[in-house]
């Protein structure tokens, strides 16, 4: 059998992190009953008009800028007709001819190396709704709660030749949109979806062979299976004398098989046409360097300064910076504690077990982020000591207390006031005569079984540097 | 203050009398509603009358004018609203099956603003179904008959809007002008009509037949109330990207535009072959009154006006089927029962749901725009499109209003055209040319040919020049009456 190898381009969808929808004032809110994100707009009701979010286009030039692509300066909408319930006006507006982003390249990292991938373009353009079938009526229904959220389209080049690639590319994209706040890209929710267009020709041979398109996989694990099924499923095809028909292929996730949608020959003709209700949107040379001047610092880029500026260790810096919920919480905490390192350490060894151990992605972690900054501050302060610190920061990761009214409430201050510590001590050394009595007869170890009796008789929250001079002084006066 | 009295007055004078406390708002829309019950039958210019919404309006503005709340010239006054115009809780059918169920949850920006000013709804005006056609006889609500003869068709798409004002149904009214549906249903029913600029009138509620093209315009008796009308409803509107900042028209200077020195061109296409002789005799004959007037009057050719109808089909059609496949079955409007499967319901209720001549559209523009046709025509008409805007471009160069007929012919008979509709396609030669480039432009009652129906003439100008055109269509109503001419005033020569 002849060695074969895989073409992959990719079409990823990715909803963006608007307030609102593209061209209506209609909240993009996921969840939600249906039907209640929706008005006449986005209904499409009959004369009713778009009017476009501003914001749609920043994000999109943002996306483009971070993924190394030109900008086009003069932008045109355009209309993509076709039939289907969930889509009200019988047309998306989307953008043919002139996208807002071409020629860009982003770079992934897998086993092999480093390579470029290479972006065709970004457009911009509007969600469908969502039809709902009611097996109990047997009655269709339709949502338009997601009709006219706010999409953009990052079209590759056709330069992948793993699934190892097209992971590490999704991570790198997921990465990159959730650091700009462009998209959350949950790709469970359908923020984020990708298209598979797959080949597979002779190692050696120069021209493509023919593709199909998987659509909407909603996983990276199934987007992986589904790459080594479809490819499977080719060399087979073509080894026993056949040949691959272009057509539309749907993953199904349960059985593990692709199979057929709709074939080429019943391609849709989208007459597209340009959209007369927007004007042409023209990108400035000043609006460009306002987006370039405000871009967030990038993973990469957090990293090197984390590791080089703050003085975290590669391995704490890599975990931190490879989810945008750890940098907020870890910028956040640095800042309110004063010690970077302290802020990284406490969120290696303590915070990442609690997810851990409640078994609750980063991403899902629902931790006010000022919380743990609080503590390790209360600690270095020396206000609780680590031991209390570290049981707050499971009450607040449980259960959400506020650290310092929690402290307060529970009495779970340090004692570092001698006049509350000396009575406790005197009373220990009083309870203790043996123990003491052989201290000053010269043996140190019963030193430290003395603070221990203290720190019980303290209830642990004491300072142990205080309670140690305090009793050093004491017996020092019964010498 | 009786009906027959109010007959006499223009919508400025209307609501001066209300002001004045001469008559009321009230006794007014009653008046209106009576006579359109009376007459409506015959001459089906109304889908929808608001007997209680209008009763209700007049109270209220009433009100408003005696508290000081309502000060505007035009406050009180009724209007009739061409029905593809959404109105909140009225019915807006667009003349089709298709939405004759169609309630808009919302109010377009025109009404909302004429509700500002306290103007009266009186009802929704019949069309040609989706503004498609010339003669509104494409309406599912039947045809509106023109008031100058019963045999004839009050033009279209507005015919409705027209035919009211024709026959007193309305004192003034809205249309929407996508290739002259305000323009030649005015000209054949001896109203006046303006078309303003691409973009000073929000189309936001304006159901969308060919949305580059569609502009939303008064019809009145006079080209004062038409002005009076245009400044309620004009100016930028966030709801539609595509409307632009508009000055208003300064209505004294309207009234008292001198056109001495002002340049006339004439574009000899417009005045050739395929143009009544009798149109043609009498908009030469209202263009020596400027002459006389001292403006001055050239021939220029024009010969892009070959290309005038089939740019327009192309681009209209093309617009118009995706702006009408949102009607298909699934969310409001004609459904039709007893289906059970998608592409059933589809198909159904868009072979139910539409008539001939949209269907007819429908496919023309599918067929412009589907793959490996779409250079050839849709290209070629934005093509063609340019050539015609660089026309105008030149002409406005040496002239500061271009005057035509509105239409080639008067008053068609009924029926006729519906069996050949490229002839009524023909008949928008002169009035297309000026949506493919967005300009402005007036149909003022020039005359009437020798059966006694009116003839149209039409001023056209330069963008956003609406003051210039509603003044020397002013200077022209100073001085002739053939405005003020009712059906039964009508002479056979």
């Amino acid at each position: 059998m002849a060695e074969y190898e895989m073409v992959i381009g990719l079409e990823v969808h990715a909803e963006l992190a608007t307030k609102s929808k593209i061209f209506c004032g209609c909240s993009t809110k996921f969840g939600g009953d249906p039907n209640t994100h929706v008005c006449e707009i986005c209904s499409g009701m009959p004369g009713t008009l778009p009017t476009l979010n501003k914001s749609v286009v920043e994000f999109a030039v943002k996306a483009g800028t971070a993924l190394n692509c030109e900008i086009t300066r003069r932008n045109k909408f355009d209309r993509k007709n076709y039939f289907y319930p969930d889509l009200p006006k019988a047309y998306q507006v989307s953008q043919l001819y002139f996208p807002i982003c071409r020629n860009g390249k982003v770079e992934i990292r897998t086993d092999k190396g480093t390579k470029f991938i290479g972006i065709h373009e970004i457009h911009m353009e509007e969600d469908a709704g969502k039809l709902v079938h009611d097996p109990f009526t047997e009655q269709t229904l339709v949502d338009y709660n997601r009709c006219g959220v706010p999409l953009i389209e990052i079209v590759s080049e056709p330069d992948f030749r793993s699934a190892d690639e097209v992971i590490a590319y999704l991570e790198k994209l997921r990465d990159t949109l959730q650091y700009l706040g462009v998209s959350d890209c949950k790709m469970q929710e359908g923020s984020m979806r990708a298209d598979v267009n797959l080949s597979v020709r002779p190692v050696g041979q120069t021209e493509f062979g023919t593709r199909t398109e998987m659509k909407n996989i909603n996983s990276l694990k199934a987007i992986a299976r589904a790459i080594e099924y479809e490819r499977e499923r080719q060399i087979d095809l073509i080894e026993a004398g056949g040949k691959v028909t272009q057509e539309t292929r749907r993953w199904d996730d349960d059985r593990e098989i692709t199979y057929a949608m709709r074939s080429k020959e019943n391609a849709q003709d989208y007459k597209y046409f340009p959209e007369p209700d927007l004007m042409p949107i023209v990108i400035s040379d000043e609006y460009l360097k306002q987006v370039e001047d405000n871009m967030p610092e990038l993973a990469e880029a957090k990293k090197e300064r984390y590791m080089n500026e703050l003085g975290l260790p590669e391995y704490d810096a890599d975990i931190i910076t490879g989810s945008v919920k750890l940098v907020g919480v870890f910028e956040k905490t640095a800042e309110i504690c004063g010690s970077p390192k302290d802020a990284s350490n406490w969120i290696m060894t303590d915070l990442l077990k609690l997810c851990n151990d409640a078994h609750i992605a980063v991403e899902d972690m629902e931790f006010r982020t000022e919380s743990l900054g609080e503590i390790i501050k209360m600690v270095s302060d020396g206000k609780i000591n680590r031991k209390t610190g570290k049981d707050v920061l499971a009450k607040a990761f449980a259960e959400g207390v506020l650290p310092e009214e929690y402290v307060e409430q529970n009495n779970l201050a340090q004692v570092s006031d001698l006049s509350a510590i000396e009575p406790a001590i005197k009373d220990v050394l009083a309870n203790n005569g043996k123990a003491v009595g052989e201290y000053l007869a010269g043996s140190e170890k019963n030193f430290g079984f003395l603070v221990g009796q203290s720190m019980r008789a303290l209830k642990g929250q004491a300072d142990p540097q205080a309670v140690r001079s305090v009793l050093q002084k004491l017996l020092d006066e019964m010498r | 203050m009786t009906i027959e009295e109010i007959k006499t007055l223009s919508a400025l004078e209307i609501g001066k009398a209300i002001k004045d406390g001469r008559t009321s708002s009230r006794e007014v829309t009653r008046a209106m509603l009576d006579l359109i019950r009376e007459k409506n039958p015959a001459v089906n210019a109304y889908t929808y009358i608001a007997e209680e919404e209008a009763m209700a309006q007049a109270e209220q503005a009433d009100a408003d004018i005696r508290s000081g709340k309502l000060t505007g010239d035009l406050a009180g006054v009724p209007i009739a609203i061409k029905d593809n115009i959404c109105t909140k809780g009225m019915i807006t059918s667009c003349g089709s099956k298709m939405l004759y169920n169609f309630l808009p949850p919302y109010d377009a920006t025109v009404i909302r603003k004429l509700r500002e000013e306290g103007m009266v709804i009186l009802g929704k005006t019949n069309m040609d179904e989706f503004a498609m056609g010339s003669t509104t006889e494409t309406s599912y609500y039947g045809p509106t008959l023109n008031p100058w003869g019963e045999d004839r068709v009050p033009g279209g798409s507005s015919g409705g809007s027209a035919a009211a004002v024709a026959a007193d149904l309305a004192v003034v009214s809205l249309g929407s002008d996508t290739g002259g549906s305000i323009r030649q249903p005015a000209s054949f029913c001896g109203v006046t009509g303006l078309k303003p600029t691409y973009g000073t009138v929000s189309r936001y509620g304006l159901v969308a037949f060919a949305s580059s093209l569609d502009q939303i315009g008064p019809i009145g008796r006079d080209i004062n109330d038409v002005a009076a009308v245009y400044n309620l409803i004009c100016g930028i509107d966030e709801k539609d990207q595509t409307s632009t900042e508009t000055k208003k028209l300064d209505l004294e200077a309207v009234k008292n535009f001198d056109v001495k020195g002002m340049k006339i061109g004439l574009p000899e296409q417009y005045f050739g072959e395929g143009i009544d002789k009798d149109v043609k005799d009498v908009v030469m004959q209202a263009v020596k009154f400027y002459e006389d007037r001292g403006a001055t009057v050239e021939t220029f050719p024009m010969p892009i006006v070959d290309y005038a109808i089939p740019t327009y089909y192309i681009i209209a059609c093309a617009e118009a089927c995706s702006n009408l496949s949102r009607y298909d079955g699934i969310k409001y409007g004609y459904r039709p029962e007893g289906v059970d499967d998608l592409m059933e319901l589809f198909i159904r209720s868009r072979s139910e749901g539409f008539g001939m001549e949209v269907k007819r559209r429908i496919m023309l523009g599918n067929f412009v725009l589907s793959s490996g046709y779409y250079d050839a025509y849709y290209n070629k008409a934005l093509q063609a499109k340019a050539l015609i805007k660089k026309a105008f471009d030149e002409a406005f160069e040496k002239y500061d209003v271009v005057i035509g007929p509105v239409a080639p012919t008067t008053a068609l008979k009924c029926g006729e055209s519906l069996s050949d509709p490229l002839k009524m396609y023909l008949g928008d030669i002169c009035t297309v040319l000026i949506n493919i480039v967005g300009l402005p432009a007036v149909s003022v009652p020039a005359g009437f040919d020798s059966n006694g129906l009116p003839v149209g003439m039409q001023l056209i100008g330069r963008h956003y020049s609406e003051q210039t055109l509603c003044g020397a269509a002013a200077a022209f109503q100073r001085e002739n009456d053939h405005h003020t001419k009712r059906a039964q005033d009508k002479e056979v020569k």
